[in-house]
Formats: structure tokens, C-alpha cells, sequence
């Protein structure tokens, strides 16, 4: 340690704390374009969450009225003539790859457009925002109300309570309508008021209302900021042309208030059109200032554009001076060319061809579903037995499932080895060689199937058989292929 | 001890006065809210350990204050699990034998209920798929030894062969040789017949009549005319292809000489009667069963 060296003169980092306290956001009301699309997509997100398990589909005797059902206890799910088997949640993967792909195409389009108008977190917290506003007023009441400290007259303390008990109720319907899914709605909702429902129903609603409350009434943006994978993801994914909720600061630099800029004007100097109003600040649902640049905490709302909209209306200015835009297109102007937008483009056509091809894939698979099947297992101890007469027997675990809506009478038959006979273990055949089983409707049943054949007439050790199953009643058929081995 | 007097000139922070090879730690304190959960992470595990068992003792441990036991949670798991496969034992212990194969349900149990025991018990002789082993049947084949209905294989299980048991089967082969029955050439001799009864090669220059008057002599009491065998008696069918030790010359000999006794242990008594039904409809419907 050389101690005589003389202390060196440096700027000493101001290190912060490794944790900073939330700061509140006070969104201000507003009003323009995207509020209006957003108080409709909310209104309809909403609308199809809160009603769709009310909604109907006749499906038959013992089936269930609901279009869209998550039967578990059945292991079912049900969305309008779609009926899904356990062993077909591919659908599910189908169907998640679709909404991967989607949520990509809408990125290289318009940017996080999910987050700010689509997102169940966004829609949420815009609606308690809503209620918020109706009952404690617009930002500076409540600002002020918040910071008038240790003054909780009764009308403040009336307020507050409204307030969260109309989130509660909202939290509570979310929740309530969550379990409607996996149930019949119209049957839970009337055990639900009588206390009749089961226990996890109340457990579920009790979970969904406190997720809601806290998400939606308190953690707010910091779920967009801290908690949600998206936003880093989607800036990985993004590129130059995507449509992004962009400041012109081409037109908008040097900030100065209307006055001055007047004054400037007329000595014919240059000056933005921005006026340092802090309008699109207030109206931020994640309290950010949209003219530091494009930022990881932005939703893409376009609640900014709206509020400086209408203040450029006011000074006689032309709109959109934050609006959906893009840095190339900003330097195209400042460079004197004129803007360029592009949403056809490699990135989306591949999006788009993508999800083209998942969808028809699963509209295909879909369509030639088929409601008769079969699959079959050999034994694999022993693989064949020898019988007294010299001739080999081989057994298969053969499942059967009926989709169905109704019983049907299967007959079996096999091709396969020569002279052989087919016997299922409790089953008495009907007609030699071609056992007849019902099926019940919308089921699997598991048979035990054996295969007999004289060994001279088959001398390979290994012969090729094929299942097949008919209903006598409507001609269908599905078929199987497995082996016959001879010891 | 920390140094809080020396200063890094860089930084301008203070040291906490280690150091390696010139260079200096920094004193740089962790977040509150991490020491706090550190401490709360001690408190618990105190707490833990006088709740749960935890200590390691000489020959045991220490119990805790809620004498908390893995084991005993797993007996009260068993024992919910056997109450609720009760109802459905219960079901297959009162439904009559025959009418087990016809009612799906009440099959599928016993499948399953059958392959799980008959692995537990059956699998060391039988082998685990049932096909068995020299000098133990095969069952999915249709050669029986003591019949194959499900009645006469709900028997076998129960009493077994030459078990001790009084229902038990009885009878076993005579060790012709040994009790010096017949000589080792008649012995010879009447092997070959019994292998040509089911069609197999005999060796050259044998007497086939000597063989059949040998045979009819002695075997047929139990095997039968022309050797079709008696399950009463347990007693192997010769004229067809399965031979439950083998069926080449010298096996014959050795058979004819020594005799066989095969054990079958009596299952009644170990299993619960549902069970034994459920093995004998399991065993039944592997496929040898009549
Ligand atoms: S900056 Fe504008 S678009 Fe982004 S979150 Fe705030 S208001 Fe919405
Ligand atoms: S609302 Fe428009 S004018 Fe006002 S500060 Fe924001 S960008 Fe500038």
C-alpha cells in the first residue's frame, strides 16, 4: 500500500440507492383517435370475457350446452362445434404458435400495439383508472388530494372506500367469470349465490379477485416495467420500420412555451413545434416522457398522441407531432425526402405466411379429424405363445375411442396373417373370426385382442397386421397396423 | 476488523481495509431488504427446527414439537387409497365369477388389479408377462395342467399344488427309475414313445411296440389312453407340443427316472378373496383360459 501517493482528483459517482421507491402516476383523462379505439377494444374484450360462458351451443343429449367449456373432470374442451380429446391439445400448441406468431406480425407492424390496447393487464388497469377518475377526480384533484397528508376528512374517507369497493367488485365479477369457464355458467352462477358450488370454484374466484385487485389497482405499470417478459422480447424483435409511438423531435426541437416561440417566429428564427407543455407527460399511464426517445416503459398506448394533438389543435399547429412513426422516417424529412412507410415486408409476409400455414394446418387436421380410432399395443411378454396344437398366438392392448355423441357397434376384423382368428377376452363372438363391441358415446375403451394362426401356413417370423374397426351402423372406419411375430 | 478510516481515492469510498495482491475491497454494504430476509431465512430454520424433525441423534432423532413423520403420513395415504379402492373391491368380491368378464368395468379392475398382485407374487416363477419357465407353466398358452376354467384356475390360486394345504392338488409323476419301477433301457424305450406320441422324432431302431406296452403299463392310469393326460390328477397332456420341462430325449429320461412334483403355494389366506378372484380373471384372461 503506498501511502504517500498524493489523493487523485476525480468526480465521485453519485452511486444510488441499489433500490428505488415507486414514484406515483397521476394519468390525466384524454381525449382523441386512440382513446376512442381504446374504450372500444376495452368495451369488447370485456364484453367477451364477462358473456362468453353465457353464450350456447346445442350438442345433443348428455352433452354440454356451453359454446366454450373447459371440462376437466371429463378431460373435454369445448369451443362452438369444436370438441377436443386430451390427446389432441396439439390444437392448444397450434394455437399458441398462431398467437406467438401473431403477437410478432403486430410487433413489426405497429409496435407494441398488444400492450397498449389488447393486454389483459392494460385493459384492467385502464378500467380501475376509469373508476378512479369517476371517483376521486382527474390528476390534479387526486395529486392534491393525495398530498394533503393526515387531513382524512370523512368525504376523502368515503371516497377511498367507494373506490376500492367498486375495484373489489370489478376483481370479483373477473374472477367470477374465470370459473364460469370450467363449469356450466348458468348452473354455477345459481350454486355460486346459494352456496351450493364447489369449494376450488370459491378458491379460484378468491385467487382471480386478489390477482386482479393488486395488478390492476396497484401495481400498474410497474407490471409492464418490472414483471413482464415483452417488452425485452419485443425489443430484441423489433427493427427500423416497425410503427412505434415516436416524439418528432425533427419537428418539435427547440422546445420553447407558445409565447416565445412566437417571438422567435416573427424574427423569422427556428424554433419546434413542441411547447413544453408536459401534456403528454401527464396523460402517460407509465408516467414517462415520450420525448427522451423510444423507452422500454412505453406501452405504445398512444394516449401522448391524442393529448398533444389537441394541443396542437389549440395553437393552429399541425397535428401529429408524437404520432405511430419510425427514426427513418425522421431522418427521411430531416433530410428533406418525403416519409415512407412499409408494412409489407419480408419480416411480415414470413409472419404472415407462417400463421397462414400453421392455421391451415390446423384447420386441415380440424376438418379430417377423425371420430373413430383406433390404437394398438402387441404384448411384449411374451410377444407370441405357442398353443398345444403348434399354432401361435399373439395378444395386443387395442384402445378404441368413440367421438361420438352417441353409443355405436363396432366390428373388428384384422388382416394379417393366414387363417388367422381374432377373439377379444370377454367377448363372445357373434360371428366367428369378427368380434362386435359397443362402444359408448364420446369414450375410450381399452380391449384385450388375441391373434391366432396355424404357424405352417405363416413360416416368417414376422407378418404385418392391420386393425380395423367399423361401425356396422354408419360404415366408419379406422385401422391400425402392427406386427404378428412368430416365437 | 473493517478499516472504516481508509479511504480508496478512486471511489472515494471507504475499504473494508482487506486486502490481495494491492487490491482492495470496498466497503459496500448489501441492500437492507436482502439482510433483513437473510436474518428471517435464520429465524426460520431455528424455528424449523424445533418444529420439525431435524437432529440426527445416535440412534434416532429428534422428533419435533409436531412429531411430524413421513411414514406416518404414507400410512395414512395407504389407507385412504385402500378405502377407496374398497367400494370397488367390494364390487368385484360379491359379483359371481363368470359374470366378471361380461360387466367392462368390473374386467378392467380386475386386469388391473390382477397384474399389479400377480406381479408382486405370481412374476418370480411365472415371469412377469406369465410365460413362465422350464418346470413352470406357461399361462397365456391353453395347456393346462389343472384346468383352465376360471373356476379350476380361481382353485389353483387358492389352494396351489402339492402346497400342504388339505384342498391342496395332490398326485405327482412317479420316479419310475429311482423306484426301480423300470429298467434305464425300458426308460429309454418308453421316451421315445412318449415323443412320438406328439409327433416328434424318435431315435433309430427303437421298439415301438415294446414302447406302447410299456406305456400302457404304467402311464396310462394317470396320462390316459394314448397319453391325452387327466387334469383331475394334474397329470400333462403328451400328445400335444407344449412340455412344461422340455421335451428332448434326455429330459424325457430324467423325467421318467426322477419324477416331477412341482409346488405351487397356497395362495388363500395371503391374498384377500377379492383378489384371488381378481388374479384368476387376470390370469384367466391373458388368453390361455378355457
Ligand atoms: S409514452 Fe405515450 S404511448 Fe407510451 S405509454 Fe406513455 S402515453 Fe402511452
Ligand atoms: S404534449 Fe406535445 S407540445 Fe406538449 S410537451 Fe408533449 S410533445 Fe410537447
Amino acid at each position: 500500500m503506498n501511502t504517500t501517493a498524493p489523493p487523485i482528483e476525480v468526480e465521485i459517482d453519485d452511486y444510488g440507492p441499489l433500490y428505488a421507491a415507486r414514484k406515483k402516476v397521476y394519468p390525466q383523462s384524454v381525449s382523441g383517435t386512440f382513446r376512442r379505439i381504446k374504450w372500444g377494444l376495452m368495451a369488447f374484450c370485456l364484453g367477451v370475457y364477462y358473456l362468453l360462458p353465457f353464450v350456447r351451443w346445442h350438442r345433443g343429449l348428455g352433452a354440454p350446452d356451453q359454446a366454450v367449456l373447459v371440462d376437466l373432470p371429463n378431460s373435454r374442451f369445448y369451443f362452438f362445434f369444436i370438441e377436443l380429446w386430451p390427446q389432441e391439445v396439439y390444437y392448444f400448441t397450434g394455437l399458441l404458435i398462431v398467437a406467438a406468431i401473431t403477437l410478432f406480425l403486430m410487433n413489426s407492424i405497429g409496435g407494441r400495439i398488444w400492450c397498449g390496447y389488447l393486454c389483459p393487464q392494460t385493459v384492467w388497469t385502464d378500467l380501475f383508472y376509469a373508476v378512479e377518475r369517476m371517483v376521486e377526480g382527474d390528476r390534479r384533484e387526486r395529486m392534491k388530494k393525495d398530498a394533503a397528508k393526515g387531513t382524512l376528512k370523512l368525504q376523502r374517507f368515503a371516497e377511498i372506500t367507494l373506490k376500492h369497493s367498486i375495484w373489489l367488485m370489478i376483481a370479483w365479477w373477473t374472477g367470477g367469470a374465470w370459473v364460469l369457464y370450467f363449469n356450466d355458467a348458468p348452473t354455477l352462477v345459481k350454486q355460486l349465490v346459494t352456496f351450493q358450488a364447489p369449494m376450488l370454484a370459491y378458491i379460484w374466484i378468491g385467487i382471480l379477485t386478489t390477482t386482479t385487485y393488486l395488478l390492476a389497482g396497484f401495481m400498474r405499470e410497474q407490471v409492464c416495467v418490472y414483471m413482464c417478459p415483452w417488452p425485452r422480447i419485443q425489443a430484441a424483435l423489433t427493427d427500423e420500420w416497425a410503427l412505434n409511438v415516436t416524439y418528432k423531435y425533427d419537428r418539435g426541437e427547440t422546445r420553447t412555451s407558445l409565447k416565445k416561440a412566437n417571438e422567435l417566429r416573427a424574427l423569422g428564427k427556428a424554433v419546434g413545434d413542441c411547447v413544453d407543455c408536459y401534456q403528454c407527460v401527464a396523460v402517460c399511464p407509465t408516467g414517462i416522457d415520450i420525448r427522451d426517445g423510444a423507452q422500454l416503459d412505453c406501452i405504445q398506448c398512444g394516449l401522448c398522441i391524442d393529448a398533444c394533438d389537441t394541443v396542437m389543435k389549440k395553437i393552429g399547429r399541425e397535428t401529429r407531432l408524437i404520432g405511430y412513426d419510425n427514426d427513418i422516417n425522421i431522418q427521411r424529412r430531416q433530410a428533406g425526402k418525403p416519409p415512407i412507410y412499409r408494412i409489407v415486408r419480408p419480416r411480415t409476409i414470413v409472419y404472415s405466411a407462417l400463421i397462414a400455414t400453421v392455421g391451415a394446418i390446423m384447420l386441415y387436421a380440424l376438418l379430417t379429424r377423425s371420430l373413430l380410432d383406433v390404437n394398438v399395443l402387441h404384448d411384449r411378454n411374451p410377444v407370441a405363445v405357442k398353443l398345444s396344437d403348434g399354432s401361435i398366438r399373439n395378444a395386443y392392448t387395442v384402445r378404441l375411442l368413440n367421438k361420438r355423441g352417441f353409443d355405436r357397434v363396432i366390428a373388428i376384423d384384422i388382416d394379417g396373417p393366414a387363417n388367422a382368428t381374432v377373439h377379444v377376452v370377454g367377448v363372445d363372438s357373434v360371428t366367428p373370426d369378427r368380434p362386435m363391441i359397443v362402444l359408448g358415446r364420446d369414450q375410450t375403451t381399452e380391449l384385450r385382442l388375441l391373434v391366432t394362426a396355424p404357424s405352417e401356413n405363416n413360416p416368417e417370423k414376422s407378418i404385418p397386421v392391420r386393425f380395423r374397426v367399423t361401425d356396422i351402423g354408419l360404415g366408419e372406419v379406422a385401422s391400425a397396423t402392427d406386427n404378428f411375430v412368430t416365437p | 476488523m473493517a478499516d472504516h478510516n481508509d479511504l480508496d481515492h478512486v471511489t472515494g469510498k471507504t475499504t473494508t481495509g482487506h486486502e490481495w495482491d494491492g487490491i482492495k475491497e470496498l466497503n459496500t454494504p448489501l441492500p437492507r431488504w436482502w439482510v433483513i430476509t437473510f436474518y428471517l431465512t435464520i429465524v426460520w430454520a431455528v424455528g424449523y427446527w424445533i418444529v420439525y424433525p431435524a437432529w440426527p441423534m445416535l440412534w434416532s432423532n429428534t422428533t419435533g414439537l409436531l412429531h411430524y413423520s413421513s411414514r406416518a403420513d404414507v400410512a395414512v395415504e395407504l389407507a385412504n387409497l385402500e378405502m377407496i379402492r374398497g367400494d370397488r373391491m367390494v364390487a368385484l368380491g360379491a359379483a359371481p365369477l363368470a359374470d366378471i368378464e361380461k360387466d367392462p368395468a368390473l374386467l378392467a379392475l380386475a386386469r388391473a388389479r390382477g397384474k399389479t398382485v400377480f406381479g408382486d407374487n405370481c412374476a418370480p416363477c411365472h415371469g412377469s408377462g406369465a410365460a413362465g419357465a422350464k418346470g413352470y407353466p406357461n399361462l397365456n398358452d391353453d395347456d393346462w395342467l389343472w384346468g383352465g376354467t376360471l373356476d379350476q384356475i380361481m382353485q389353483t390360486i387358492q389352494f396351489g399344488a402339492r402346497s400342504g394345504h388339505t384342498k391342496a392338488h395332490e398326485s405327482a409323476m412317479l420316479a419310475f427309475g429311482k423306484e426301480g419301477v423300470l429298467k434305464k433301457e425300458q426308460i429309454v424305450t418308453v421316451a421315445n414313445y412318449v415323443r412320438s406320441l406328439s409327433g416328434l422324432s424318435t431315435s433309430q431302431g427303437y421298439d415301438a411296440a415294446a414302447g406302447a406296452k410299456i406305456f400302457a403299463d404304467n402311464c396310462v392310469a394317470c396320462h390316459g389312453d394314448g397319453g391325452k393326460g387327466n387334469q383331475e390328477l394334474g397329470a400333462p397332456n403328451l400328445t400335444d407340443k407344449i412340455w412344461l420341462y422340455g421335451s428332448d430325449e434326455a429330459t424325457l429320461i430324467e423325467t421318467i427316472t426322477n419324477g416331477r412334483g412341482g409346488v405351487m403355494p397356497a395362495w388363500v389366506g395371503r391374498l384377500d378373496p377379492p383378489t384371488i378372484k381378481a388374479l384368476a380373471v387376470y390370469v384367466h384372461s391373458l388368453g390361455g383360459g378355457k
